[in-house]
């Protein structure tokens, strides 16, 4: 029974979420950094921590994540992901070298386990394309000619998660090697399965979904979606990418549907999931993890925009496109905070929580600024004005 | 027409680009969202661009009007006052007309009455020149040149079949 302090915990919840994002609309950048320091505050050891709204908020920050990376899966179509995949092999193969490495080397390093090592390496790894996109709009860099290869690299990785997530879920059941191989193959068909299921009846299913009436549609897509995303967990393949692969079978007139239907909740949700990772870290553990997070964020900042600078040098952009593809490839995000997520709920290295917290909240920030201050360089020679 | 590229923007939309008669490089940013943006991009520097104008549907709607569109409309008052006799008029279709869901061609307009259709209408777009076999549905305005006498059988034409 929802009692007075439970309401009042979710509305206090509900109307910080109100303040921050408007904080961060008026100083034009992420409000995921904000989310974090949020929960953080009031989480487990926070100023203030909740009591009875948690589990609802729990609940809350599942859906959360099945509608970021469902509305995610929804901006891309199987067709555009091919033609990135073929146009950006070399690229996205540097990136994944480049920035998985220092995770993984960093997590050896303090003595981690393989299994959480391979968590930071895809934390490290994974640019946030819900800030990027959202940056180079605001900075009208729509037109940019080096804009299509840094949207293609963000593509690769976005398809790389959804081998990725998959693999270290399995990781994580554990087991023999027998098992681990097993569980591998299953992930593997299911995935295939999905993607083919929407390669094939995508178009019925969508048809079958659409409907006029707001309401009809809304449903519908949110039974399909959550169903699959309850079944692919069942299947030990991580409802993240469930709700991934889910949104890419979509397309057609109810994927624009769907995606003007689901904003608002997404919003909503998302909000909830970054606020509830941070609940999940006590921030007395943040201090000990602020070293290996600054070492982490000054290297993959700088690996990002070395992949950002040599993809653009291979598509003969000039010296200040590969200036701001590589700064705009920098800030890390929701993707982080999703693979995180998942090592966190399975407990596996109390360090990478607050580790993978401070990393995203330094990029998250630090990436928007760079980009804006890649804006600002100047032609290397004076140029006509048109 | 001059030559149209066409940039794939995964997850954002499509841009198009052509080098103006001038030689300046414009883009065209297709948002999915519907949005517009106008780009124009420096002479000698390819990678320097400037983001001129962002445009909401309705504002892409009266931009189009003004580049294109209206331009037939401007072009005919011309016409008519150059050629006496000469009447434009704008005939709305009527939902019981036997030509509702036919064709251009179907109507058989100018070799019956002379009255040519060189526009037709329909919601907020504008449909230039349609050839025979372009659909025509209750609702739409078709734009007519033609002699007075031509449009008045045509009316009655549209109307009864």
């Amino acid at each position: 029974m929802p009692d007075a302090l439970f309401l009042v915990e979710l509305g206090g919840v509900t109307l910080l979420l109100a303040v921050l994002s408007r904080i961060a609309v008026r100083f034009g950048f992420s409000p995921i950094p904000l989310y974090l320091f949020a929960g953080l505050a009031f989480g487990e050891g926070g100023v203030a921590p909740l009591v009875t709204a948690e589990g609802f908020i729990e609940a809350g920050a599942e859906i959360g994540l099945i509608l970021l990376l469902f509305t995610l899966g929804l901006e891309y179509s199987a067709r555009e992901l091919v033609d990135a995949l073929r146009a950006s092999t070399t690229a996205g193969a540097l990136d994944a070298l480049l920035n998985a490495t220092p995770g993984l080397a960093l997590g050896l390093i303090m003595g981690w386990d393989l299994v959480p090592a391979i968590l930071l390496a895809g934390i490290t790894y994974i640019s946030s394309s819900g800030v990027i996109a959202r940056t180079m709009d605001d900075l009208g860099w729509m037109g940019n000619r080096e804009t299509p290869i840094v949207l293609a690299i963000l593509v690769v990785e976005d398809l790389v998660m959804a081998g990725y997530l998959p693999f270290v879920t399995v990781l994580l059941v554990g087991g023999g090697v027998g098992r681990v191989v097993i569980a591998v193959l299953i992930a593997v068909v299911v995935v295939g399965a999905v993607l083919a299921a929407g390669a094939w009846f995508g178009p019925a299913l969508s048809r079958l979904v659409f409907s006029h009436s707001d309401e009809a549609m809304l449903f519908g897509i949110l039974g399909v979606l959550l169903l699959t995303a309850g079944l692919t967990e069942a299947l030990n393949v991580s409802a993240a990418v469930g709700a991934f692969l889910a949104g890419i079978a979509f397309s057609g007139p109810a994927a624009e549907r769907a995606r003007s239907l689901l904003v608002p909740l997404r919003a909503v949700f998302a909000g909830v999931f970054f606020i509830f990772f941070g609940f999940r870290i006590d921030p007395g553990s943040l201090p000990d993890a602020a070293v290996p997070a600054l070492l982490l964020a000054a290297v993959g900042g700088g690996t990002k925009f070395l992949t950002g600078w040599v993809a653009a040098r291979r598509g003969g952009i000039g010296r200040r496109g590969r200036i701001r593809a590589g700064a705009a490839l920098i800030a890390r995000g929701e993707f982080s905070i999703v693979i995180a997520g998942i090592g966190v709920t399975v407990g596996v290295e109390p360090e990478l929580g607050p580790l993978a917290a401070a990393y995203v909240l330094l990029l998250a920030i630090a990436g928007p600024i760079a980009a804006r201050f890649a804006d600002r360089v100047r032609p290397a020679r004076a140029t006509a004005t048109v | 027409m001059a030559v149209v590229n066409e940039v794939e923007l995964p997850g954002i939309g499509v841009r198009y680009e052509f080098v103006t008669e001038g030689g300046a490089r414009v883009g065209v940013v297709h948002h999915r969202t519907g949005e517009r943006e106008l780009v124009l991009y420096e002479r000698g520097d390819p990678d320097t661009s400037h983001d001129l104008l962002r445009l909401g549907p309705e504002d892409s709607r009266t931009l189009a009007e003004l580049l294109g569109v209206s331009q037939v409309a401007k072009e005919l008052v011309e016409l008519q006052r150059q050629v006496e006799g000469l009447a434009v008029d704008r005939l709305p279709l009527p939902a019981t007309s036997p030509y509702a869901g036919k064709t251009v061609g179907a109507t058989a307009a100018r070799t019956r009455t002379g009255v040519s259709i060189v526009a037709v209408l329909r919601d907020d777009a504008a449909f230039p020149a349609p050839g025979p076999e372009f659909g025509i549905e209750a609702g739409d305005v078709l734009v007519v040149v033609g002699t007075p006498r031509g449009i008045e059988e045509l009316v009655v034409l549209l109307r009864a079949g």
